[in-house]
């Protein structure tokens, strides 16, 4: 086969590369920049080969490279105290960081965007986005526990809404539910912003033991390099079209998608397979195949390891005959990791992947040259230094400044605000706004999503959905289980990328701590528009440096995550999201605190002051308008309330948890009430009285570090001892009423639980079916 | 790599008067509820065998569970590769001999069980088109099968469904001989989840060794790891029946 297709290509070799020096190559086709294609010409000492030119393409994309965002990102690396350092095993640049739980347990989790695929076709790109991570995942020698999806879409009555959601999530939950994961939680966030670039964000986390930490490099020479998995096709190959000079004849198949199409029978068979490899320790090292497909797989792992490697093109089993070499390293066919396998292990290895029924193909071996040698057919066709391809990118300082329009809408705040007349003040009026919020795009109930996603497989899942964090199980005989939380407020990282990303955190940060677990590690999937529009910029570098100073505040670190940017509708940016998740442990996931209360007469207190912070509020939003300050951020009141939660769990002083957040307190007590169907008695005079604010203020404000919980009678006193010997606002608002079937809330008219529900429930199957 | 708790042996305090009976759960390229219903099998008290599918032998177990999944990605149409595995003509002799091996497919092993001809009838798409996930009330119909006889006739249980190919479906003929026989397992209660034909959830073959059900009983066994109403646990049942079956048997 190998010698037919031969004949196809003209193969560009570094010999030729080097005696043909003004060959015309089509590096702008393939996104590089004129500065950028000198370098690799300086880099190498003459023009790059047709497959170099396509290696150092990928790579040097900003995908690949964060070359806009590399010298914002260092300040992750650098903010790190010791209480930051402790837990940490593996931090930033491995597939994903790995944290400490105790007991030997290791964890490692992460978040990546598949945004653009998924508008482009929603089924695939969301599908192969839970594939990439859960491969990251694997890499590090993890077993996959369970997947979260943070969405974020257009307005939900927007036509092409329902075509990016019922594909985006199909495809969540058809490649996700055949690989035997629970999907715990995520986000569901509607907003014209997002209507031509949809955000498609997927995390996964995995355990594993300290000693079977696997990390990606190529170390000893001699030892073998191994693809397995999916065979190699054409899809995924983005720009290498252009390298189509390297082909004689134009009857090749000439329809390729874009988007990498995937196979999830297929992921399922290599994480059992790679988990027995892992359990026979048959590698060396290990990465999984994503972007840049082969040309990253290589580059990186020889880069980290001894620095050299040769590689035998043509050994690459291929779907697709035609495929070029430039192709075959640039290809994003899905399923597929390259391993590093002793000699000795050689034939173990064989032995599993023939268990498995997986296809493999020794490539090439391990060498101590410090060059990556591709060759086709004995010819070298790359002869690089692959750290140049991997690791030394160009680095870009753009420019940013604070947009001239800031100024303007910080000082367009809501109250007085045009959007604002009328602001409902009488009981009816009050009951009328309550139910309107929660049954809004954004705080109604998601359950028709995640409906379509197996939460129980693992048999794990100790929480899920609606609750505040996902929980899973880790250790069957001690408890030992992680909750996970993600969060972002693309509306106040508008207003202020600083503070809106320190939200950000703050939010997940609580959401954790409300389910009991103690927060540990952050990953982070920063979302935002062009790099090149200063004012993008500037919601970057504020937003990292928000980020990263909270994250040192708190005491949690950043171990890992991903960076999308050019997510714009032509010159129009999305609103800056940076979508954080914070993971977190519990010693025993059955001290986990649900969200909604239960048992009739438990004292509802709520924690936490409130102030009068409509701006960028989801009532806001309903009304039409964007403008003002966030909510205040003060971390060292998240703090001590993640403090009180996890120690009200840990103690059984509560029996229900929730944060406050979008939508504030009135969307926090419909939640909690709606959760088993069991009503409560509310009061908040005091609270007005208190904090000096109205009812609707009260209801509607989105004041930050605030939580209601549900307190047993017998534990109430315990319980106020606790806050105020921690110096934290508490006050008892009301009472759980189970006969009242209703949440009655002085000042608002009674509203039944059966019509909010009608409510909450009914938003999306009337938009969706 | 370390035997995790999680994918291993979970140590449970297992009735010594049960774990002599060995209960099989096979593996098919795909399966993902494997552990999942070893742990139902560990925790009724029973002993866990781990049975691969290429395997040519049934290493000398008492029952088989089939477990849910997409195995082999439920290509061409679920469960009709997993029919040809080597040790389904195992189990298809064995649950058709004379000592009438008790069979349980769940899901992914109910449409293995019916490709297998060992069942009646077929799955196809739910009715909806999508993937479902809920906790669902089944009717104990029939408590006289080796998988059902710790049930009350007519109980109401509570268990996970999740599925995407779950629509029951047979001729009117065989689906007036199952509920003539006695052999409608389970319905559906209160809402049909997918559109199976007369509410059905699961059947039994007529000799009461051989059960099929779409909905999850393995994922009822644990308070806090199933559903939130009736102590999470109605699926216990169903292993329990089938371990006091083989050690009543043996006495």
């Amino acid at each position: 086969m190998t010698t037919e297709t031969n004949k196809k290509f003209n193969i560009d070799t570094v010999e030729n590369a080097a005696n043909t020096p003004d060959t015309e190559l089509p590096w702008a086709e393939l996104g590089l920049k004129q500065n950028e294609f000198e370098e690799i010409v300086k880099v190498l000492g003459r023009r790059p080969t047709g497959a170099e030119l396509a290696m150092y393409s990928v790579m040097w994309s900003e995908h690949c490279s964060y070359k806009s965002s590399k010298n914002h990102l260092r300040q992750f690396g650098q903010k790190v105290t010791e209480e930051m350092k402790k837990d940490m095993l593996v931090g930033i640049g491995e597939n994903a960081g790995v944290t400490n739980l105790g007991d030997g347990w290791a964890v490692t989790f992460k978040i990546e965007s598949h945004n653009s695929p998924s508008f482009v076709e929603p089924y695939q790109g969301a599908a192969t986005g839970i594939g990439g991570i859960v491969r990251d995942i694997i890499s590090m020698g993890a077993r996959p526990v369970a997947v979260m999806d943070p969405l974020r879409f257009g307005e939900i009555d927007h036509p092409d809404t329902a075509r990016v959601m019922h594909g985006a999530v199909a495809g969540i939950g058809g490649y996700g539910n055949s690989l035997g994961l629970p999907n715990i939680g995520g986000e569901m966030v509607f907003d014209a912003v997002y209507q031509g670039n949809p955000l498609v964000n997927a995390l996964a986390v995995g355990v594993m033991r300290h000693e079977d930490i696997r990390l990606a490099n190529a170390s000893g020479k001699g030892n073998k390099v191994v693809l397995f998995g999916a065979r190699t096709g054409g899809d995924g190959i983005g720009g290498a079209s252009v390298l189509a000079s390297e082909s004689f004849d134009d009857t090749k198949p000439s329809k390729r998608p874009a988007v990498q199409v995937g196979d999830p029978f297929a992921e399922k068979v290599l994480i059992e397979c790679c988990l027995e490899l892992f359990k026979g320790s048959l590698v060396e090292g290990i990465q999984d195949l994503g972007a840049a497909g082969i040309s990253c797989a290589t580059s990186e792992l020889a880069s980290n390891g001894d620095g050299g490697m040769q590689v035998e093109l043509t050994d690459v089993l291929l779907r697709d005959p035609t495929l070029t070499p430039g192709e075959i390293l640039m290809s994003e066919s899905q399923e597929r990791m390259m391993a590093v396998v002793t000699p000795e292990n050689v034939e173990a290895f064989e032995a599993v992947m023939d268990k498995w029924a997986v296809e493999y193909a020794w490539l090439g071996e391990v060498t101590d040259t410090g060059r990556l040698i591709i060759t086709w057919e004995g010819e070298v066709i790359v002869d690089v230094d692959p750290r140049t391809v991997a690791h030394d990118g160009p680095v870009y300082d753009r420019p940013y400044a604070r947009p001239a329009w800031q100024d303007a809408l910080q000082a367009d705040t809501f109250t007085g605000s045009v959007q604002d007349a009328g602001r409902p003040a009488a009981p009816a009026e009050l009951a009328a706004a309550v139910t309107e919020l929660v049954a809004s795009p954004n705080m109604c109930d998601k359950s028709w999503i995640t409906k379509q996603y197996d939460r129980y497989v693992g048999g794990n899942t100790a929480m899920a959905f609606p609750d505040d964090a996902g929980v899973v199980r880790v250790d069957e005989e001690t408890g030992l289980g992680v909750a996970l939380a993600t969060d972002a407020n693309g509306r106040y990282t508008y207003l202020d990328p600083y503070n809106g990303a320190q939200l950000a955190l703050a939010e997940a940060y609580r959401n954790v701590a409300t389910s009991g677990a103690v927060p540990m590690a952050v990953s982070d999937c920063l979302n935002f528009g062009s790099p090149e529009d200063p004012d993008v910029m500037w919601q970057l570098a504020e937003s990292i440096r928000g980020l990263s100073d909270a994250c040192m505040e708190l005491g949690v670190p950043v171990t890992g995550g991903n960076v999308s940017l050019y997510n714009q509708t032509g010159t129009t940016p999305i609103h800056p999201s940076p979508v954080v998740a914070v993971l977190g442990k519990l010693d025993d996931v059955a001290r986990r605190t649900p969200s909604g209360w239960k048992e009739d007469g438990q004292a509802i207190y709520l924690l936490g002051t409130t102030a009068n912070e409509l701006d960028g509020s989801e009532w806001a939003k309903l009304r039409g308008h964007l403008g003002g300050l966030p909510p205040k951020v003060d971390l060292t009141a998240e703090r001590q309330l993640g403090e009180i939660l996890i120690n009200a769990s840990r103690d059984g002083m509560v029996d229900s948890a929730h944060d406050l957040s979008e939508g504030g307190l009135a969307a926090a007590l419909v939640e909690s009430s709606l959760r088993y169907g069991v009503g409560a008695r509310i009061a908040l005079e005091e609270l007005l009285e208190r904090d000096g604010v109205d009812l609707f203020t009260a209801l509607f404000s989105e004041s930050q570090a605030r939580a209601i919980v549900s307190v047993p009678r017998s534990e109430e006193v315990r319980f106020k001892d606790m806050c105020t010997a921690r110096g934290f606002a508490h006050l008892r608002i009301g009472v759980v009423d189970a006969a009242s079937n209703a949440l009655e809330i002085n000042g608002v008219e009674t509203l039944s639980l059966d019509a909010l529900r009608e409510a909450h429930e009914g938003t999306l199957p009337k938009y969706f079916g | 790599m370390t035997e995790l708790p999680l994918i291993g042996e979970a140590p449970v305090a297992a009735e010594s008067r049960l774990n002599g009976a060995r209960i099989g759960v096979v593996t098919f390229p795909g399966t993902l509820d494997d552990r999942d219903a070893a742990r139902a099998v560990r925790l009724a008290g029973g002993t866990a065998v781990a049975l691969w599918h290429a395997d040519t032998e049934l290493a000398d177990v008492d029952a088989v569970v089939i477990p849910g999944g997409f195995s082999y990605g439920d290509y061409l149409r679920a469960g009709a590769i997993s029919r040809f595995a080597p040790l389904m003509s195992k189990i298809i002799d064995a649950a058709n001999s004379d000592a009438k091996l008790p069979v349980l497919g769940i899901c992914n092993g109910f449409q293995i069980l019916t490709e297998s001809h060992l069942l009646p009838g077929s799955m196809i798409k739910n009715d909806h088109l999508k993937f479902l996930c809920r906790d669902q009330v089944l009717r104990v119909e029939n408590n006289t099968t080796a998988w059902t006889a710790d049930y009350e006739a007519g109980q109401e249980i509570l268990v996970p469904l999740k599925n995407q190919d779950g629509q029951y479906i047979a001729d009117d003929k065989t689906l007036d001989a199952l509920e003539a026989e006695g052999r409608v397992a389970f319905r559906y209660v209160g809402f049909n989840p997918n559109g199976s034909r007369r509410d059905i959830a699961g059947i039994t073959n007529a000799a009461g060794n051989v059960v099929g059900l779409m909905p999850h009983p393995e994922h009822a066994v644990e308070p806090g790891f199933g559903p939130e109403s009736n102590s999470g646990t109605d699926g216990l049942g169903f292993f329990t029946s089938v371990l006091n079956k083989i050690v009543g048997g043996a006495k």
